[in-house]
């Protein structure tokens, strides 16, 4: 499904990304952890498309990303991305938030694109909020419509950078449980977040970065319980705490 | 000391002098919004060969004044093209270059304010570029647009008395051609004042209720 080699980005001088390499299975769920600046989002980034690398290759499906004259947008939401910060639009309603592209890129009839969206909605509780506007959500319930939002272009894949993070704690449940629920369907997803327990409850594998490498992967048994690696150690022993 | 009766004999020509004086703002900021917003794109371009020319383009008619570019697309640009002079046109032609260049600069500033989430967020779903500009930006960045567009236009309102001097009949041309007939100078001039403030007061509540309006509307 994703087949990561020798990747590298650098932001001017500064080597983000040194020598990644990696796979991902189609129905794999991938927990990313690692200190903050040790290169997580910028991985998940170069995967959609949203910055372009130095060397290496990223393949998604036979296609290569990485290649110059790639365009993001022919990906047509293969490759959904859930943001910290929502990122959904103001100007339109929870509906058309989930219907904009569909009609637009897919070129779906109107009609089935937005009875897909209200099944969705219903799916992740917010049957009754289609004709509201984002403003007047809560964070959780923004960050369920993102997920919906992505999960109407039927992607192949789900990157999720730290979705919970600019949650307040009550709210943390609700889109960890929809994030479970999509674990349960197969989804392919590749998760960066500080959450552990729910990282040991989903995920088939834990990979550790830290200076822009990955540092450890292998089972979240393994990595929770057994870190191999003092820095994979270090880390953990100041999160679990 | 001021005599009405020179002014309302005058009224004709003021009165169509405010049409020309309207014409010429309108035309001006209609133009100049169409574009003021390619140039934007242009200048926002990534890649700096296609963003030069919009810069230079801004850079051209922001820091020479208007006077001087009347003078010269009026005297120059027109007849070589026209072959010959033709005040309307160039009045219009100069407003809307002028303009564009400041609208340019107001769009690009509306455009910058919507965060980049935005745009990464409508890429990863497939949204075009196009298709991310006039469905995601364009609608969220118009509230920004609008009241610095607003105000374009009072500034053209007043700024197409400037092209009087090339004989176009607006509103300052005929408080001139007034000036020279009858030899005064308060009733020409003060009823040209008049009608300018006139023009922008009324263009300012105009748009001030509208502001309201897109208010109430978030
Ligand atoms: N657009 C950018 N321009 C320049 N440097 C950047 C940019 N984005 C990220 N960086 C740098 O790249 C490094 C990795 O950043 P990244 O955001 O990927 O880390 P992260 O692991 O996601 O951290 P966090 O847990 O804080 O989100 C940091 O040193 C950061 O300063
Ligand atoms: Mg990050």
């Amino acid at each position: 499904m994703i087949e990561i080699e020798h990747l590298k980005k650098c932001f001017g001088e500064n080597i983000v990304l040194k020598d990644i390499n990696f796979k991902v299975a189609t129905n794999e769920v991938v927990v990313l952890i690692g200190p903050s600046g040790s290169g997580k989002s910028t991985l998940l980034r170069c995967i959609a498309k949203l910055e372009t690398t130095n060397e290496g290759k990223i393949m998604v499906d036979n296609v290569k990303v990485t290649d110059p004259t790639y365009e993001i947008h022919k990906m047509k939401g293969k490759i959904g991305m859930v943001f910290q910060h929502f990122n959904l639009f103001p100007n339109l309603t929870i509906l058309n938030n989930i219907t904009l592209s569909p009609i637009n890129v897919k070129k779906v009839t109107r009609a089935a694109a937005e009875k897909e969206a209200h099944e969705l909605l219903k799916m992740i509780g917010l049957a009754n909020k289609a004709d509201a506007y984002p403003s007047s959500l809560s964070g959780g319930q923004k960050q369920r419509v993102a997920i919906a939002r992505s999960m109407a272009m039927h992607p192949d894949i789900m990157l999720f950078d730290e979705p919970t993070s600019a949650l307040d704690p009550e709210m943390v449940g609700e889109v960890l449980s929809i994030m479970k629920m999509l674990a349960r369907q197969k989804m392919t997803m590749i998760i960066v977040t500080h959450e552990m327990g729910f990282a040991r409850q989903v995920s088939d594998r834990v990979m550790f970065m830290d200076g822009g490498k990955i540092v450890e992967q292998g089972r979240p048994e393994q990595i929770f319980d057994h870190p191999q690696h003092l820095r994979t150690q270090n880390f953990l022993s100041k999160i679990l705490v | 000391m001021f005599d009405f009766n020179l002014v309302i004999n005058y009224l004709p020509y003021f009165l169509k002098g405010i049409g020309y004086t309207i014409g010429f703002s309108l035309f001006g900021i209609i133009f100049g919004t169409i574009l003021g917003f390619l140039i934007c794109l242009g200048k926002m371009s990534k890649m700096s060969w296609l963003s030069l020319p919009f810069k230079a383009y801004v850079g051209l008619f922001r820091g020479t004044p208007l006077l001087v570019q009347i003078l010269v697309i009026n005297f120059g640009v027109v007849p070589l093209i026209l072959g010959q002079s033709n005040s309307i046109i160039a009045g219009i032609l100069a407003l809307s270059l002028n303009s564009s260049a400041y609208i340019a600069e107001i769009f690009r500033s509306g455009i910058q304010s919507i965060s980049e989430g935005q745009g990464e967020a409508a890429a990863t779903l497939g949204l075009t570029n196009t298709q991310t500009m006039l469905k995601i930006i364009l609608p969220q960045a118009i509230k920004v647009i609008l009241p610095p567009l607003g105000n374009e236009f009072i500034s053209l309102i007043k700024d197409s008395s400037l092209a009087s001097v090339i004989s176009a009949p607006e509103v300052t041309y005929w408080a001139q051609a007034m000036n020279a007939q009858y030899y005064r100078v308060w009733e020409p001039y003060l009823t040209s004042a008049l009608i300018y403030l006139i023009l922008t007061l009324s263009i300012s509540g105009i748009l001030h209720i509208f502001e309201r309006r897109m208010a109430v509307n978030d």
